[in-house]
């Protein structure tokens, strides 16, 4: 079957996770108060980014490395580092 | 590791390895730094690699280089909802020796490519990533990784870091990008028989097919889809530039369900198995965005360098080339033991005399004016749909009669200014 879902595209994928995100939220309240579209949760191509009320949960641990983030956050809230040597995302293919 | 090479390449895609394989070639000690796993590990493209600038590099590479097929047919297609303008060109000329270009896969194909500079005596290092240029005086003398005492040093550092180049960002060499400069790209590579491929493309064993989808394949944002035949896969992916998936609210992954389930599209994949899923940025600002390519004891390729042609999906090819011309101005350079920014700048000149700029320089607005004209995909792929439905179906109408109707129906819904205008602006941009 092709997938159908983000869920099942991102099972594809091998991810070696680190402990600690390299995804940074500068400043929730930022996105609380001046992001009503809450941008990164629509274009992130892994749905890394979720809104849960009060503040921005970062699933770092599907993130994909593309930078997207980084650039199209309207605010510049979002500090962005590669995750650790040999860590993150691992393709195996394309 | 505070030893001292003549050359640090700062990731292995196409165009380090390229830099890092000529360079070592010529005898220089040549350390390479990769942040995945294995060199192909954080590296995605659609996956067409180009003959030519690869031959350059390692002659007669298809002889033992992990390719997929050799693409014989290149099929572009004006997509509608429910209907599509297709053209294209099949030679079996692209089949054989020297062959045009070729379908792969990226993971397997760079750590071949890697594994080729390592044999030229290339030291890479994988796992680690660079988190700083060195700079002393203005000039770049290394590099700081995050290794334990992980500072290294070098003559020249050639940044090969990819679209993102955060150091090419440290240095100060390019500013942050707009969301108008990068497409988003998101593929999926979905395994099917070799047989179904054959039939469903109409290839033999060893022919390749690549189809570029316009218009509906994007909802009619600015970007381009495409399917791309592998051996027993195919990766089909659709990109626009951030800013117009921004605009329209778009989710990249659900762009590429509705890709994946078009009437045009769905039975060239029926029945496949989804094997990987892969997003990645292209940058796509074309001439304007090129930064600083040349400095004190610095380099910019590939990627970095910002030196994609989007209009002819060439990327890997210039990487290539880029790294290729980088290695040789490091080699005259090594001759004149000078590094600074006067005698590295012969790689600016290289590059700028080369395909490589002369190509970017004639698209430089093409992005432009199709991101600031958005009927030509929202517009001009319908009515072109609607012409061709028109003109083919026989309805008793005589064809002349038939002309003049498309002809009225076009002008009639633009006005006939405004599409002489259109079309002498696209024709404009791409001359």
């Amino acid at each position: 079957m092709s997938t159908k879902t983000i869920e099942e595209k991102q099972y594809l994928i091998r991810f070696k996770a680190d402990t600690k995100s390299h995804l940074t939220v500068l400043d929730h309240d930022v996105c609380m108060t001046q992001c009503p579209d809450k941008l990164c949760t629509i274009f992130c191509p892994a749905e890394v980014y979720k809104w849960e009320g009060l503040r921005m949960q970062v699933g770092y641990e599907g993130c994909h490395e593309c930078g997207s983030c980084r650039i199209g956050c309207p605010y510049q809230n979002i500090k962005w580092e590669y995750p650790k040597g040999g860590h993150g995302i691992v393709f195996r293919l394309a | 590791m505070s030893e001292k090479f003549d050359v640090i390449v700062v990731g292995a895609g196409p165009a380090g390895t390229s830099c890092a394989y000529t360079c070592a070639k010529n005898g220089l000690r040549v350390l390479q730094i990769e942040r995945g796993e294995y060199p192909g590990s954080k590296n995605v493209m659609g996956g067409v690699l180009y003959r030519k600038q690869m031959e350059e590099i390692i002659p007669e590479f298809w002889k033992e280089a992990p390719l997929e097929r050799p693409i014989v047919e290149q099929r572009f297609w004006m997509m509608d909802k429910e209907s599509v303008v297709t053209f294209g060109y099949k030679g079996l000329e692209w089949g054989v020796e020297p062959f045009n270009n070729f379908t792969v896969l990226r993971a397997p194909f760079d750590q071949w490519f890697a594994k080729k500079g390592v044999e030229q005596g290339v030291l890479l290092i994988t796992e680690t990533v660079v988190l700083e240029c060195i700079v002393e005086d203005g000039k770049v003398i290394g590099v700081r990784t995050d290794r334990p005492n992980g500072e290294v040093y070098a003559d020249v550092v050639v940044l090969a870091d990819g679209v993102n180049s955060l150091l090419g960002k440290q240095l100060g060499y390019h500013n942050e990008f707009r969301p108008d400069e990068v497409a988003l790209t998101v593929m999926e590579v979905i395994n099917l028989p070799k047989g179904k491929i054959n039939d469903r493309f109409n290839l033999e064993d060893n022919q390749g097919c690549t189809i570029e989808l316009f218009g509906d394949s994007t909802k009619g944002n600015l970007g381009t889809a495409f399917i791309y035949t592998n051996k027993e896969s195919i990766n089909i992916g659709v990109g626009t530039t951030l800013s117009s998936m921004i605009k329209a609210k778009l989710k990249p992954y659900d762009l590429l369900d509705y890709l994946k389930t078009h009437s045009m599209v769905r039975p060239l994949i029926e029945g496949g198995e989804s094997a990987e899923y892969l997003a990645h940025l292209i940058p796509e600002g074309g001439y304007h965005s090129v930064p600083k390519v040349a400095g004190d004891g610095v380099l910019l390729v590939g990627d970095a360098a910002q030196l994609v042609n989007a209009i002819h999906r060439e990327g890997s090819n210039m990487a290539m080339s880029s790294g290729k011309m980088a290695a040789e101005t490091i080699i005259e350079a090594k001759n004149r033991n000078d590094f600074s920014a006067s005698s590295l700048n012969l790689y600016r000149e290289k590059l700028y005399d080369s395909f490589i700029i002369k190509d970017l320089e004639k698209y430089k607005d093409a992005a432009h004016t199709f991101e600031n004209n958005p009927q030509y995909f929202n517009d001009y792929v319908p009515m072109m749909n609607r012409a061709a439905s028109k003109f083919f179906t026989v309805d008793g109408t005589p064809k002349r009669e038939k002309q003049k109707e498309i002809m009225r129906s076009i002008t009639g819904e633009r006005g006939t200014f405004k599409v002489i205008q259109d079309v002498y602006r696209a024709w404009k941009a791409v001359k």
